[in-house]
């Protein structure tokens, strides 16, 4: 009974670090990428094998960020409490587990397509090594690595369902990528301390809080259109777009005001609506395809 | 001394967040088939009630207290009952289209320039046609059998957005009907059954 708790402390501690809400939005990217190319989608063979590729590489590129991020997480408050800094789980046993989630999703993704597997691997590697390892602590610019990472899954769902890297497929991908900066900058400006402490340089800190303002305002804009070309491009019929033109009314709405009227709690609102709009975005294509 | 808030409840956020729903069907499928200004109207009236529902699930229900609100919250009614002339007495609708865009210029500038009664008054006189229109052009169709009984149920639909807008009203002018905590509690209950009306209403025309 104590083994079985200790086993279950200990899964749940992983889980924690696999950052299961951020990797099942970046999931359903993966999954909307590859349901939009109207291939069978019903067909579970291929979902189940997509879902779980995906999850093991994105979980395993998360695991890996958190084990090479772990001094910068203790030294910020928002991130003191997650398991590394705290010391509730050995970096060397969380590498491993990290390195094994990775290998296994890569691997398994090769062995469905080797394009699909390419483009898997190319999000772990942008993610880790260039935008973690080698940009996170040297310029604000590599959160653009970060939103290429973060393009990655929609771009290889789309590329296993039309066996194809096709304009669609990078519109898409541009559009998640487009999007990161609402996602990442509105936190950065929310932890601003945080990371000024950790030694991070984000966008706030290097080019002030209205720049930062008015490129959240530009990329989701920009991000909106690129969903919409991708939309029209996938075929999606009048009433979904007239939806999906409501829900980035939205977010532009949120954007605008917060350059003209900014607060903190505005900002954190966008974050929240930043999420909300593309998850909703990606059903959208989910349901279209059905 | 200062008022206690009532706090977003997780029964408010699923009322909000159905009503969320019942809003994207109607933008998406429930208006197929219409005329394209009716259709533009009504993906902007229930694409507002769509993006209110999930600001107030975001924000929680403290967002109606900002003066923006007074303005966003008018374009439900405004487009709504545009879309219901346009469709149903075609004869009108230029005039009426005048009436809604001059309507909701005019309260966004009494609001900002001159707050106060004429601010009021103004939001009174055209929310107050719009209102009459939701709620009196489809039962009256329905009772001219020049539209389907279930049809009614947009009037219904109007008189539920209307009870909400005269509590917040009432609210926001310093004498409310009832406390600011009970019109809270029941405005998502009251958003769910507006929107189900419309959009029942609507399926039935």
């Amino acid at each position: 009974m104590r083994a079985f708790q200790a086993t279950h402390v200990k899964l749940r501690t992983y889980w924690v670090l696999t950052k299961p809400l951020q990797s099942g939005l970046l999931l359903t990217t993966g999954l909307a990428g590859f349901m939009s190319a109207r291939c069978p989608v019903l067909n579970w063979q291929a979902l189940l094998a997509l879902t779980g590729s995906l999850f093991l590489a994105i979980g395993g590129s998360t695991v890996l960020n958190m084990v090479c991020d772990r001094d910068i997480d203790a030294k910020m408050k928002r991130t003191a409490n997650r398991p590394l800094p705290l010391g509730r789980v050995e970096a060397s046993n969380a590498l491993l587990v990290g390195l094994a989630l990775a290998w296994l999703g890569v691997g398994w993704a090769f062995a469905l397509s080797p394009l699909y597997g390419t483009i898997v691997f190319a999000g772990l590697f942008f993610d880790v090594v260039v935008y973690t390892i080698w940009l996170k602590r040297r310029t604000p610019w590599s959160i653009v690595w970060g939103g290429i990472s973060g393009g990655m899954p929609i771009l290889a769902g789309r590329a296993l369902g039309t066996g194809q890297i096709d304009w669609i497929g990078l519109s898409l991908a541009l559009g998640v990528l487009l999007w990161i900066p609402t996602h990442i900058m509105t936190f950065n400006m929310r932890y601003y301390e945080d990371y000024r402490r950790a030694g991070i340089p984000t966008f706030p800190s290097a080019y002030g809080f209205q720049v930062t303002r008015v490129t959240i305002a530009l990329s989701s804009l920009a991000a909106s259109l690129a969903i919409a070309v991708a939309a029209i491009g996938i075929g999606m019929t009048w009433g979904y777009l007239r939806l999906l033109a409501v829900l980035s009314a939205g977010l532009l709405a949120l954007a605008i005001t917060s350059v003209v009227r900014p607060s903190e709690r505005l900002n954190f609102g966008l974050f929240k609506y930043a999420s909300v709009y593309m998850l909703s975005s990606m059903l959208l294509v989910v349901v279209e395809a059905i | 001394m200062m008022m206690m808030m009532k706090k977003t409840s997780i029964l408010d956020r699923l009322l909000l967040l159905a009503t969320g729903i019942l809003a994207a069907y109607q933008v998406a499928v429930g208006i197929e088939g219409l005329g394209t200004l009716a259709i533009l109207c009504y993906t902007i009236a229930f694409g507002v009630l769509l993006i209110a529902g999930l600001l107030l699930i975001i924000f929680s229900l403290e967002i109606l207290d900002n003066p923006l609100v007074v303005v966003v919250a008018a374009i439900i009614p405004l487009s709504l009952s545009l879309g219901l002339v346009v469709e149903y007495l075609p004869a009108l609708g230029t005039v009426y289209q005048v009436f809604v865009t001059l309507g909701l210029l005019v309260i966004a500038v009494t609001r900002y320039v001159t707050p106060g009664t004429i601010a009021t008054v103004v939001l009174a006189v055209v929310h107050g046609i719009a209102g009459l229109l939701i709620v009196g052009l489809p039962i009256l169709l329905s009772l001219q059998g020049r539209a389907p009984a279930g049809f009614a149920l947009v009037g219904v639909g109007g008189a539920l957005i209307g009870l909400g807008g005269l509590l917040l009203a009432f609210l926001r002018a310093g004498k409310p009907m009832l406390s600011k905590e009970t019109i809270y509690t029941i405005l998502p209950g009251l958003l769910l059954l507006m929107t189900a009306a419309f959009v029942a209403g609507f399926a039935l025309a």
